[in-house]
């Protein structure tokens, strides 16, 4: 009998090219995803070396990171932001590559566009020039984040240097408590395993609360997997992942869809399978979670209080988290509670989708943002993500609380585009990172789920949603 | 890509954990459509004030480090985006060497693709290499990667690992692309392979 493999064993065989006597191996790259911000020289590498793309039939390419969200009907004001997207669209002209430019309603977050063109398919390999690739990870795939030198080989050779990785299980077991979410889940694991829990590893999600989740749920747990230091997550594709990704643009259709559903069928870990390392969760007593430092592994539970890095016995990891909580203007046994909020602030390729917007609006129906908030902002993960949420006219729900609507893209996720955080500024943010300086130069990030950031903005200051009322 | 053979140079202590992309080069500096010039901007937030005036306390500010080769820093270096700006950044202000307990997987790939060496080693080790850096100019350290030996200012020596492929390309300064392009026949029949067994990709 064979072997028993584990989800990414089986891709990984199936996309092994050639295999040196050091390990060192040749990947196939099936789907290359490709945005503004770490292209340009990847493009320029080619056309040095007189280099053509082997399959631009496998490349999509899409700008997000610098585009603004106000209204761009009349381009981009920012001179540097204007040319790299100006670079990107005739880079793809000159290589023939499909692209989706800024006034195309399929632009978006590439993250989020992916999944949505049916291009994010089970079973593959993709890649981006952006970390949290590993998003796609949520259908089945392998997924992760390459440098620029690598977008460029992956441009020219359809494949990627690599070694494999180790395998990692994190289980989730038991309900979700009805106000904790896919964000928390991702929150309370990096926590636990910390920023570099996952180096070297590649996590395969598994247990009943992941499988509860809908696909935008997974995506979210998918995409943070980086920042628990694992370049890839990934879950095993049912029939929700199945059902989200037909009919989509890209997704094969008739005969071709039922070949790969045969396929797909087979991608999963089989029993016995080994794992290096296996992590657990106790989906069921999941609170909210709020970061309170400058990695996301400084997280605690929304009612815990702001910890005492003198309780930490390493010197330099003391220091680092004094630093976190100076950065961030906080004290030890401090109040999550009692912190007063400068802005909020919805979207990313974390919780940029429809359902993460449904569950805001839900929430502030009828409401107000405080007064003490500079602004709060919505920014849609893509344009029919936009489109979808005005259907629904959830765009007027938001409004009416007092938040800003947006056209979408990165935003304030990373602060390329003018959305960026004023020195000092605290802001309740459903993005990935709170790194210092990630939302604009001094501003203060607190990540949550959009539930979270949602009464936060209703209360001007973090609330246990379990007990809040608005 | 420039060779890495032996170097000795000058060592900088930075010993914060988890020092992530963003704080090597912040995002505004990911707009330029080159891979030189962003040395001036290498770790530009702890570095300037907000002004633009140099903070004279931050390491590479300090006049013994201006010049520094080697920098010796805190766990989990690198962590957070893909950039590749962090090890441009990093090569263009002239550090060749990275040394830290751990390094994030991305940031570890990346740097072999610029000719930068990141080298791990224990947590003692970590101190011992912290302790010499902290001499400032008066101590430099030789990065001999033909040996994979770290020789520090007072005839110390640390071995390290480094995987054989890596270091045969660092060596010679190969270029991934040409060596994958030399296995096409290889792609060739993987491709012919797939179109069968995977038609609907």
């Amino acid at each position: 009998m064979a072997k028993p493999r584990t989800l990414y064993d089986k891709i990984w065989d199936d996309h092994l090219v050639d295999e040196a006597a050091d390990g060192t191996c040749l990947l196939y790259i099936d789907r290359h995803l490709v945005h503004e911000v770490t292209s340009p020289q990847a493009f320029e590498g080619l056309r040095m070396t007189g280099r053509k793309v082997r399959h631009p039939e496998k490349t999509l390419a899409v700008v997000d990171h610098n585009v603004p969200t106000t209204d761009r009907s009349k381009g981009i004001a920012e001179e540097e932001s204007r040319i790299q997207v100006e670079t990107l669209a005739q880079n793809a002209k000159d290589f023939g590559i499909d692209y989706f430019h800024e006034r195309d309603k399929r632009q978006g977050i590439v993250h989020v566009v992916g999944p949505e063109q049916g291009f994010t398919l089970p079973g593959t390999t993709i890649v981006c020039g952006d970390s949290h690739t590993s998003t796609h990870g949520a259908f089945g795939a392998l997924a992760h984040g390459i440098g620029t030198s690598e977008v460029e080989h992956v441009l020219a050779t359809q494949t990627l240097i690599q070694k494999k990785a180790k395998n990692m299980k994190v289980q989730v077991d038991g309900k979700l408590p009805k106000h904790s979410t896919a964000k928390d889940i991702i929150l309370a694991i990096i926590g636990d395993i910390g920023t570099a829990g996952g180096t070297g590893s590649v996590i395969e999600f598994a247990g009943e609360a992941i499988r509860d989740l809908s696909m935008e749920g997974r995506m979210t747990v998918c995409n943070m997997t980086i920042e628990g230091g694992a370049r890839a997550g990934m879950i095993a594709p049912d029939e929700k992942a199945f059902a989200y990704l037909k009919d989509r643009p890209r997704s094969p259709k008739g005969a071709a869809w039922d070949a790969a559903r045969r396929y797909w069928d087979t991608l999963h870990s089989d029993d016995g399978a080994h794992f290096d390392r296996i992590v657990t969760l106790d989906g069921a007593n999941l609170p909210p979670i709020v970061s309170w430092g400058t990695s996301p592994e400084d997280v605690m539970a929304i009612t815990s209080l702001v910890p005492d890095p003198d309780k930490i016995a390493d010197e330099g990891k003391r220091q680092s988290k004094w630093r976190a909580l100076d950065y961030m203007g906080l004290k030890p046994g401090q109040k999550m509670t009692d912190v007063e909020l400068d802005v909020v602030w919805i979207g990313s390729c974390t919780n940029g989708r429809i359902e993460d917007l449904r569950n805001v609006a839900q929430m502030v129906q009828g409401k107000k943002i405080a007064g003490n908030l500079a602004y709060a902002m919505i920014v849609p993960g893509s344009g029919l993500v936009k489109e979808q949420a005005e259907a629904e006219g959830l765009d007027k729900i938001f409004q009416a609380a007092g938040f800003e609507w947006r056209e979408p893209g990165c935003s304030m996720c990373l602060g390329m585009n003018p959305d960026q955080l004023k020195p000092g500024q605290r802001c309740a943010s459903t993005s990935n990172r709170n790194f210092e300086g990630r939302q604009g130069y001094k501003g203060r990030t607190h990540l949550v789920s959009p539930q979270m950031a949602a009464a936060a903005a209703l209360a001007g200051r973090f609330v246990d949603i379990r007990n809040f009322a608005g | 890509m420039q060779k890495f053979d032996v170097i000795n140079g000058v060592a900088a202590p930075l010993n914060i954990v988890n020092i992530d992309t963003d704080m090597i080069i912040p995002k505004q500096f990911l707009k330029t459509i080159k891979r030189t010039g962003l040395g001036k901007s290498l770790f530009f937030e702890m570095r300037y004030t907000q002004d633009g005036k140099e903070i004279g306390d931050f390491v590479l500010n300090q006049q013994a480090y201006r010049k520094a080769q080697i920098l010796v820093a805190g766990d989990n270096f690198g962590c957070g985006s893909s950039r590749e700006h962090a090890p441009w950044a990093l090569l263009d202000f002239g550090i060749r060497c990275v040394i830290s307990t751990s390094f994030a997987d991305i940031f570890y790939n990346n740097c072999f693709k610029n000719g930068i060496l990141p080298i791990k080693v224990s947590p003692e080790d970590l101190k011992k290499l912290l302790d010499d850096a902290e001499r400032g100019s008066n101590a430099t350290m030789t990065i001999d990667l033909p040996n994979q030996e770290i020789r520090g200012p007072d005839g110390g020596k640390i071995t390290f690992d480094i995987d054989p492929f890596r270091k045969h390309c660092l060596l010679n300064g190969l270029d991934d692309i040409g060596l994958t392009l030399e296995k096409a026949a290889a792609i060739d029949t993987f491709e012919k392979k797939n179109a069968e067994s995977h038609s609907w990709l």
